[in-house]
């Protein structure tokens, strides 16, 4: 008997979910609400026997599904996971449920359609993560545009259609080229387009660069990285809430995830001779935007930019290559999938009752909703990164990678501890502190049971994680080894 | 006087329908209007009977290319492919237009009558082979095409149209006959196939040659509609009925395509290198002008006539990528990528002229973009099926739009003309601009017009088979794939 194809249930169980809610009008939006909540956690359900059977002890594929499905290019249905994939799954998973939950009473406009939208791209994002066909990752990396291009743009904010667009012909640009380059590879492996095949195809130096720049503009526009970031704050500040949380989770580790799966491994020369650019940038994601963050008026805004900032945490971890590095950057990207997701939902809670995103309208939120308060507390030290959050694991070693690699890289990545509290505390004093600032704040009512529940699940994440990291590295130690090892080999 | 009668089987299907044309000119003349839906059953009938015995030949000739009248016919498993492709062409196209010309007084049996007469030209040029027999098909087309567009005789903008077309359309045979009657000149046949075999082994005048070949990819060119010669395009694919503008968009792009290979492949191989260089000029520009020239329309025909001049150059990087530095291998991946691209464009264009078909209705014309505004809220259903197709049209995965880009592209690479590649994918990209524009309009904005949206059971029922085509067939491209590769294989 075959072995039960756990990744393929990740992937179209939600799908399948998101087409059926489609079936539904809006006069059904409770039974819509209830049905896409079932398919949500279906889908997490079955993401988790990915984690109990998963065996630590070797850097392979595992979970592997094989078939033929584009004989004429050689393009296979192929899907597995390692330890530095099958963390983003879980994520995943994971926090779509939280979306479904956290859109339950604030989407109110073509329930069905927004409700299907977040399945569909939960397993497409899922598909993404799995995909051991270099074909099969870009179907679903490019398929997830198409729903997270309708939810910006159908239940965005004001400037919704500039930002949808935005979105979509950024990441466009940089993924064509990535096509190209996918096919260059095509043809040089002797026409395979299997991502394991090409870890170990020879590659000269002058190619290597010129692919590199082409997965570069890819991933680094997802990150994405400083100077490519600028779609980013757009797209966080128009899209709903769940949204915001989904494209801060998930769709950001799309790019990170697409550096170590392509770059680092397929062309590991260019990786190495690039690497101080790709730092250069880095530290500038880390130090600058970290300073733009401080001065921004709008809260989606500020954790939008505290965001690139974050992620620059991850391509430098990455790119000092040594093992604190990857795994302090892996670490990183999947506590950023909680502390981002729980502020941008934090927020939405905000917005729901206020319509308003602007920090000087809040103030004294406290005195009206204590309990949100105190979780809200809890995420803003995880995203400064105070010990005992998932937020400190990461950056942590992060930093100590980068000391190991060179002092001044180490002292610069560091600042981030202070920028970071600035901007974060700084926001929550003036959101949540001080005395009651007008009318709408002292009319302000605090959580209910559903969003106590996302919240609260959110911070036992957060929390677990910076407590017992243990369970989450000791699932990537073997293939981040592997990674190294294969990373120390010259391609030429 | 010795007369052996000829082999008549290739032609079978064109046989057919040239006496089905002629029976259903007759009978037209005896049925009052409202027995007119009598000529439509008819002009359906026929298309069926075509396909099947076409597939008849297919399976009664093996699948081998068979020549008959002298050899200037031929039935090959390229010529069955295409002519199959646009019988459903032409199938679609007239049930998503009966409900359109009927409201607007087009309903004529002499629109049927040009519809078949315009397939037979196509058909002929399909199997042409031979310069003369090109050139006929070719005319009979374009003729039939010329007529349609000034059906509607009292638009003003239809008859400027026509007689655009036909000017346009006349200056583009003459180029065309002249490049055939100088490489008659140089190699002193017109038969294709001992075209190609003196050009290889009688060592003819190279420049004449080269004159003609000039000639030939101009005329070409022009039918293709691309760019420097799309000039027509616009005008006409705006001017013209839309149901005509979706016969024009459709079909006649799988037999232009047809000539572009017997023309270029099957008889001027050896002059690749020189072939080669002038479509990669057209190509860019074609690509250049028309996404450009796309994003600044506010008409949907005329945005959508851009895109095609657009998809065309796309297409041409199929058939440039074919020989390399006298090297044939990557010649049946890139003819068979170039033909793919045509059929998922035809299959495209199809769905996306009828959901602007089904949007019009009795004094209405639903061209303009705004016409599409939220079309979300008026038909979820038909906004998701316009919403594939302008996925599609962008090269999008899951569509199939996708797969067609990309084979396409990978023959280029395989060639190593990475830099024309990446001038493709850019070009893609500010082409994904305005499809999405269709998209946001539908989605984001509110409706303009609330009329409701009911078309004929048919209607509905076809126009969701056409759009989840196109997904179903971006889930599973292999087959489709594998048809074009097996097709051009066996040239």
């Amino acid at each position: 008997m075959n072995p039960t194809p756990w990744l393929s249930l990740t992937i179209w169980i939600p799908i399948l979910f998101g087409l059926l809610v489609l079936m539904f009008s809006d006069r059904n939006a409770p039974l819509v609400r209830k049905l896409s909540l079932i398919g949500a956690l279906l889908g997490l359900a079955v993401s988790i026997p990915l984690y109990v059977g998963f065996n630590t002890q070797t850097s392979a594929m595992q979970f592997v599904e094989f078939s033929r499905w584009i004989p004429r290019f050689n393009i296979n249905y192929n899907l597995g996971v390692d330890g530095i994939s099958l963390l983003f799954v879980l994520l995943n998973s994971f926090i779509t449920v939280l979306v479904v939950l956290a859109g339950w009473e604030s989407i109110q406009k073509r329930v069905a359609q927004y409700m299907a939208a977040f399945l569909i791209m939960s397993g497409l994002l899922n598909g993404v993560f799995a995909a051991l066909d270099a074909m099969l990752f870009y179907v679903f990396f490019e398929a997830t545009l198409i729903p997270m291009y309708l939810v910006i743009g159908v239940w965005g904010g004001p400037n919704r259609v500039y930002a949808a667009v935005k979105f979509f012909l950024y990441t466009l640009l940089g993924s064509l080229l990535m096509l190209v380059a996918f096919l260059y590879l095509y043809d040089k492996s002797g026409g395979s387009f299997s991502i394991l095949d090409w870890h170990k195809l020879p590659i000269a130096m002058t190619p290597q660069i010129l692919l590199f720049a082409a997965f570069f503009l890819a991933f680094a526009v997802k990150v994405p990285m400083w100077p490519v970031h600028t779609w980013l704050p757009d797209a966080h500040v128009e899209a709903p809430t769940g949204g915001s949380a989904v494209l801060a989770a998930i769709l950001l580790k799309l790019g990170a995830y697409g550096f170590i799966r392509f770059s680092l491994p397929v062309l590991p020369d260019a990786s190495h001779a690039l690497s101080g650019f790709m730092i250069t940038l880095s530290l500038i994601a880390v130090v600058y935007i970290g300073l733009v963050a401080i001065a921004q008026t709008d809260m989606k805004k500020l954790i939008a930019y505290s965001s690139i900032a974050h992620m620059g945490f991850v391509t430098l971890g990455f790119f000092i290559f040594n093992a604190y590095g990857i795994e302090g950057a892996l670490v990183q990207m999947v506590s950023h999938g909680f502390v981002s997701a729980a502020m941008f939902l934090c927020v939405g809670v905000m917005y729901d009752r206020m319509h308003s995103r602007n920090i000087a309208d809040y103030g004294g939120v406290v005195n009206t909703m204590p309990k949100f308060a105190a979780l809200m507390m809890l995420f803003a030290m995880a995203n400064c990164g105070l010990p005992a959050t998932s937020g400190f694991v990461g950056e942590f070693m992060v930093i100590m990678g980068a000391l190991k690699h060179n002092f001044w890289i180490g002292f610069l990545a560091a600042t981030t501890l202070i920028f970071g509290a600035a901007y974060t505390l700084w926001m929550y004093k003036r959101v949540i502190f001080g005395a009651v600032a007008n009318d709408h704040v002292a009319k302000l009512k605090d959580i209910g049971a559903r969003e106590f529940l996302v919240l609260a699940l959110l911070a036992l994440a957060v929390l677990g994680m910076g407590l017992y990291p243990q369970p989450f590295t000791e699932v990537m130690h073997t293939s981040v080894n592997g990674l190294l090892q294969h990373l120390a080999v010259s391609k030429l | 006087m010795n007369f052996t009668m000829p082999n008549l089987l290739p032609a079978y299907p064109e046989i057919f329908l040239l006496i089905m044309v002629s029976t259903i000119l007759v009978v037209d003349l005896f049925l009052p209007q409202r027995m007119r839906y009598i000529t439509y059953a008819l002009t359906q009938l026929a298309l069926l009977g075509c396909a099947v015995l076409t597939l008849d030949v297919a399976v009664l000739t093996q699948g081998l290319a068979t020549y008959t009248f002298t050899n200037m016919f031929v039935a090959d498993l390229m010529g069955h492919a295409l002519k199959i492709g646009a019988y459903i062409a032409l199938f679609t196209t007239l049930v998503y237009s009966r409900a359109y010309l009927g409201v607007r007084g087009l309903w004529k049996g002499e629109f049927f009558a040009l519809v078949l007469f315009a397939l037979l030209g196509m058909m002929v040029m399909i199997s042409a082979n031979h310069f003369l027999t090109l050139y006929l098909g070719l005319e009979l087309l374009s003729l039939s095409l010329y007529a349609m567009v000034a059906l509607d005789r009292d638009s003003a903008r239809a008859t400027e149209a026509a007689m655009k077309y036909f000017v346009l359309g006349a200056l583009a045979s003459g180029l065309l006959l002249y490049g055939m009657s100088m490489i008659y000149g140089a190699t002193g046949t017109l038969d294709i196939s001992k075209v190609a075999d003196r050009i290889a082994n009688a060592n003819p005048d190279r420049i004449v040659l080269t004159f003609g070949l000039v000639f030939l990819v101009s005329g070409m060119a022009f039918k293709l509609g691309v760019v420097p010669f799309h000039m027509w395009i616009p005008d006409v694919y705006h001017g013209a009925p839309t149901a005509v503008t979706l016969i024009i968009g459709s079909a006649p792009k799988l037999a232009a395509f047809a000539m572009a290979m017997r023309l270029l492949v099957l008889g001027l191989l050896d002059m690749a290198v020189d072939w080669q260089q002038m479509l990669v000029i057209l190509a860019v520009l074609s690509m250049a002008v028309g996404n450009l020239a796309a994003i600044a329309q506010t008409n949907i025909k005329r945005m959508l006539a851009y895109s095609t001049i657009s998809h065309m150059g796309f297409m041409l990087l199929g058939l440039l990528a074919g020989v390399v530095n006298g090297n044939w291998l990557n010649a049946a991946d890139a003819y068979s990528a170039a033909m793919f691209y045509v059929v998922v464009y035809v299959l495209t264009t199809l769905g996306t002229f009828g959901m602007i078909l089904l949007l019009s209705r009795g004094g209405f014309e639903a061209e303009n973009l705004d016409d599409f505004k939220g079309l979300n809220a008026r038909s979820p259903w038909y906004a998701f099926i316009m919403l594939l197709l302008m996925f599609s049209l962008a090269g999008v995965p899951p569509t199939v739009g996708f797969y067609a880009k990309l084979s396409v592209l990978q023959p280029l690479l395989a060639a190593d003309m990475v830099w024309l590649a990446v001038v493709a994918v850019l070009f893609s990209l500010i082409g994904a601009f305005y499809y999405l524009r269709i998209v946001k309009l539908m989605y984001f904005d509110e409706p303009i017009d609330i009329a409701p949206i009911k078309p004929s059971l048919d209607v509905s029922l076809l126009i969701s088979i056409n759009g989840l085509a196109v997904l179903a067939l971006g889930i599973m491209p292999q087959s489709l794939m594998a048809l074009c590769y097996l097709s051009i294989k066996a040239l």
